[in-house]
């Protein structure tokens, strides 16, 4: 049997779907633990992102911290949590996960916040509104394409990254993968590369669906100013206002 | 889970005694890390290249490497490992892949940014396409260039561990079985801490050679 016949003839055995450790059952218990951690880092990181992006500080830190977090494996994480106070099952896994997506949620809101054109904080501070008012009424709306886009980077890795969970039996779709492995590269061919098939068609549906999803909460106006870069609104905005 | 005195989470005893399945780990770990690097170099900068002369090529090629790393790493290990093995190849392939996208993305980003002044200048000069290349636009895209190798080789070192589903995982086989082996925790922490002082290493190493080869910049990139 040819290489994709055998992941066919595998994902075509209804069973293969409808077990208790199934396509289905895995699927759904690989989109819990993702959702779950997406949560928890969008919990930590938009209020955080957006405080320092409001106070203009903290810059060096986040570049800092997402150097970490690329250096720093996710087997690492997740064989450690485990064995500390966290204690086994999903939440171990969930912390493992979250932490590697805070760093994209945390960078684009702090990113948002910093892009906001100047003129716009001083008009909004010149009719009299307070620190508050300006994040809630001026800044964040102007940040929301900034957030879609950490949403997306963020949940979509988070969804790959899940799928090591296999590596400490943690559950999700990595499962199908590791035991295929388990059973040798002969005879579990069919199970690791169908197992396969289905993460990377999960992982690209979410991305092409939180494309879109980027795409509807960007106001049209800004859709070709951001596509374009800053020197569009800097030339559409002369500068020289009244508060200069 | 309670304190186990025999099993601590950092222990020299366990240094000593492993050395040689450490050095056997570091060894693997360096030179999958090392390959990946230089392939992804030796097919990311050319292809940055492409997608800089001639325009309509960048769109795609930007959006290929961005779809191979949004696939999950066990992912494509699980497409590549039925047709190589459990081989170095399969690792290698599959690391590659994923360090493509940072090495094209910050050529491509350097190769843009060599102002259009210059490259006139070099035109005025006589340079033909190629002299402009080697001679002017690589030299100019250069510091972004090496940015890109620096990420490539930090995130490589990291998903090394993650080959060890084909059993080429350096340190991530120590972590991985000494996981298995009743949660052996010096042999996890050993590999966690190798696996971070490499990256360090790796990415200072690369730091130099930007400073002996960009000494113009060297106050900037002091930090």
């Amino acid at each position: 049997m040819n290489y994709f016949e055998q992941a066919f003839v595998w994902l075509n055995d209804p069973l293969n779907w409808t077990n208790p450790d199934g396509i289905l059952a895995r699927t759904a218990e690989h989109l819990e633990i993702s959702a779950a951690a997406i949560l928890l880092a969008i919990v930590v990181a938009w209020p955080l992102g957006i405080w320092l992006g409001h106070a203009g500080r903290g810059g060096a830190a986040l570049v800092v911290l997402a150097n970490l977090a690329r250096a720093t494996p996710t087997v690492a994480l997740l064989t450690i949590f485990p064995l500390t106070v966290i204690g086994f099952g999903y939440p171990p896994i969930v912390l493992a996960l979250a932490i590697f997506a805070v760093p994209p949620l945390l960078a684009n809101a702090y990113l948002g916040m910093r892009e906001v054109d100047p003129e716009a904080r001083d008009a909004a501070r010149g009719m009299g509104m307070s620190g508050t008012q300006v994040v809630f009424r001026v800044e964040l709306p102007l940040a929301v394409p900034y957030l879609a886009n950490g949403f997306r980077t963020g949940a979509v890795q988070v969804v790959a990254t899940a799928t090591l969970a296999a590596f400490v039996n943690g559950g999700g779709l990595g499962m199908i993968i590791s035991r295929g492995f388990g059973l040798g590269i002969a005879s579990g061919a069919d199970q690791i590369i169908a197992g396969g098939l289905v993460v990377i068609v999960l992982c690209l549906a979410l991305d092409g669906l939180l494309a879109i999803g980027e795409r509807l909460a960007t106001p049209r106006p800004l859709r070709r100013v951001l596509k374009a870069g800053r020197s569009v609104t800097d030339a559409q905005l002369p500068t020289g206002s009244e508060t200069a | 889970m309670p304190d186990d005195p025999r099993n601590p989470w950092f222990s020299w005893e366990y240094v000593r005694q492993n050395i040689d399945s450490l050095t056997t780990a570091l060894q693997q770990h360096v030179t999958l890390t090392l390959a990946t690097v230089a392939v992804a170099a030796l097919l990311g900068i050319p292809l940055a290249v492409v997608a800089h002369r001639y325009g309509p090529l960048a769109g795609p090629i930007l959006s290929l490497t961005g779809v191979l790393y949004t696939i999950p790493s066990l992912a494509l290990f699980a497409l590549i490992g039925p047709l190589l093995g459990l081989s170095f190849t399969t690792a290698l392939i599959g690391l590659v892949l994923y360090a493509l996208l940072s090495v094209v993305r910050n050529a491509l980003t350097g190769l843009r940014q060599v102002p259009a002044d210059v490259r006139d200048a070099a035109n005025g000069m006589g340079y033909g396409r190629l002299g402009l290349l080697w001679r002017v636009e690589l030299p100019l895209a250069w510091p972004s260039i090496l940015t890109g190798l620096r990420i490539a080789t930090v995130s490589t070192v990291a998903l090394v561990t993650v080959c060890t589903v084909v059993s080429y995982g350096g340190f991530g086989n120590l972590i991985l079985t000494g996981f298995n082996n009743n949660y052996y925790k010096p042999q996890i922490m050993a590999g966690t801490i190798g696996c971070l002082a490499l990256a360090l290493i790796l990415d200072l190493i690369l730091v130099g050679l930007g400073r002996l080869t960009m000494p113009w910049a060297r106050r900037r990139v002091a930090r």
